[in-house]
């Protein structure tokens, strides 16, 4: 046989120093430019739009970093703030935990029998469009008020995106690739283990990085809800509130969103290393 | 029919009903013998392929029996079906992998098979960064490492442009010759079926059956110019005619 045509290879394109340069331009100056428009606006509403009696309402930027950020001492300090952050990082990432193996677990049994697809779905639907607040005061009917509640509603909010996604992928193989396996003879395990699993990684992990999210914000209703055992970024926020301490309040929002776009940012780089070199679909989002 | 102990592959009688009533294949019946490549043409929706899943086991026929010995048969379907996540070698493995071979050994005959296809130097990509030309070259290698002795193609080179389909015909011809296996080919293109086949079956529209068969007289292995001479271009014009007629 010839040998292979390397015109017919489609090289992979390697950027050159110009390229790279523009393309780090595009990643960082948009955002930046945006991030100064909402800084600038929120200036705007704290010092024009709000009288001065009024500006608790929304405190200025400056005010914020160096009330809140800076100053680490004390009760509402960043000390403490981090250490809420820690407990509400930890209900998260033990909920997230727990709700990736139940749900890689459900998915997989679903796409195996076609009749437990069929019998879980509308309830796993329903579970998913009954509000969480809704359901907070029978879970700690059940679980009391501590740690354990919160890491049920974190499995609760963030396990339907890891099934639907997970399922969708489990099924997303093509059928000339499962005839491969029939002609070949691949028992179940075989096609679970070599195609389907494999085929399912993309979608997966879109799952996953919806699910991380979901997880942050289980555990900060969570624990806004029950309020009481170790105190978690919910408690701060909730307390912050109570006492109009606006930098402070402003301060544990900005940390809760960090948390979020962290382990977002966490299972992008995960899915990157897992499926970067053969999916089109892995990427920055 | 013939019934004939050098037969890689038999059909006898075969007939297809879909459960929607739809009847694709009426009373097929013909074998291709150790040594043959047999292609079938014939209009879309006639049944081609689905002659080629009852060979292979992924249909059973309403009617009618296929004797072949279904261990290691070689299928190469329309599209290269590679796993986008295996990178070539990995991809060429994957048969003897199902089949429970050590590692080793199928690495070597994955090795031998990516130097039959001409993909040395492209190992480690994976299929996302190949041409349609090389994947099916790996898809290729990938049914040689079994060694069947039968090959079922199913319009294999049907996605890719008109010079790279004659190299993989050329390629394809020459693996023929020296791997010695029986072939069943399925394809739209006439030049194609008469380049490649020691004998060319044409098939009737829905539901489909053998409406002519031509003995192909060229001595492999056939060169590229063989598309040019007058008795191919004669052939070509009867297996169209036949075609035109089983068409209508």
């Amino acid at each position: 046989m010839n040998d292979a045509d390397a015109s017919e290879t489609i090289k992979p394109k390697t950027a050159d120093g110009r390229s790279k340069i523009r393309s780090a331009a595009l990643n960082i100056i948009p955002p930046f430019l945006f991030g100064s428009l909402i800084i600038g606006g929120w200036y705007f509403i704290s010092y024009v739009m709000l009288a001065e009696n009024r500006r608790f309402l929304l405190r200025p930027p400056d005010k914020v970093v160096t009330e809140g950020f800076l100053d680490w001492g004390g009760t509402g300090g960043m000390a403490e703030m981090l250490q809420s952050l820690w407990s509400s990082t930890k209900v998260a990432g033990i909920g997230l935990f727990c709700a990736i193996l139940l749900g890689l677990f459900l998915a997989v049994l679903m796409s195996q029998a076609i009749t437990v697809e069929k019998a879980l779905f509308p309830f796993l639907v329903t579970l998913q469009a009954i509000p969480i607040l809704a359901i907070v005061p029978l879970i700690s009917f059940w679980w009391g008020t501590g740690q354990t509640s919160r890491v049920v509603v974190c499995i609760i909010i963030s396990l339907f995106p890891i099934i639907v996604n997970t399922l969708f992928g489990l099924q997303s193989a093509e059928r000339g690739m499962h005839d491969l396996f029939t002609l070949h003879h691949a028992n179940r395990l075989t096609r679970l283990r070599k195609l389907m699993f494999p085929a399912a990684l993309p979608a997966m992990f879109a799952g996953l990085r919806i699910s991380a999210g979901l997880s942050v914000i289980g555990a900060i209703v969570g624990d806004f809800f029950f309020g009481r055992g170790e105190v978690g970024l919910g408690q701060l926020i909730k307390r912050f509130a109570s006492r109009l301490q606006g930098e402070e309040l402003l301060t544990s929002v900005i940390l809760s969103s960090l948390l979020g776009v962290s382990v977002f940012l966490l299972f992008t780089w995960i899915q990157n290393k897992a499926i970067g070199k053969w999916s089109d679909r892995a990427g920055l989002v | 029919m013939t019934d004939n102990n050098d037969a890689a592959l038999t059909f006898d009688d075969i007939g297809m009903i879909f459960p929607d009533g739809t009847e694709t294949l009426q009373n097929i019946s013909f074998p291709i013998i150790k040594g043959e490549f047999v292609t079938v043409v014939g209009p879309s929706g006639c049944g081609k392929s689905t002659l080629l899943k009852i060979a292979s086991g992924l249909l059973e026929p309403t009617a009618g029996t296929v004797k072949v010995d279904r261990d290691r048969l070689g299928y190469v379907f329309q599209d290269a079906t590679l796993l986008p996540w295996r990178n070539v070698t990995q991809n060429i493995e994957l048969f003897c992998e199902l089949h429970g071979m050590p590692k080793d050994e199928r690495r070597e005959l994955a090795e031998a098979a990516i130097e039959l296809v001409g993909l040395n130097g492209f190992e480690n990509h994976y299929p996302k960064s190949l041409s349609g030309g090389m994947k099916m070259r790996a898809s290729l290698a990938r049914t040689l490492t079994l060694k069947p002795p039968l090959f079922l193609f199913d319009e294999p080179f049907g996605a890719v442009d008109e010079i790279t389909r004659e190299h993989l015909n050329e390629e394809t011809q020459q693996l023929f010759l020296q791997e010695g296996f029986a072939g069943l080919f399925i394809t739209h293109s006439i030049t194609e079926a008469v380049f490649m086949s020691t004998k060319v079956l044409v098939m009737s529209a829905r539901p489909g059956n053998i409406v002519a068969e031509f003995d192909i007289p060229f001595d492999y292995p056939r060169k590229p110019d063989l598309r040019f001479d007058a008795e191919f271009a004669r052939i070509c014009g009867e297996v169209s005619k036949e075609l035109r007629g089983g068409h209508s």
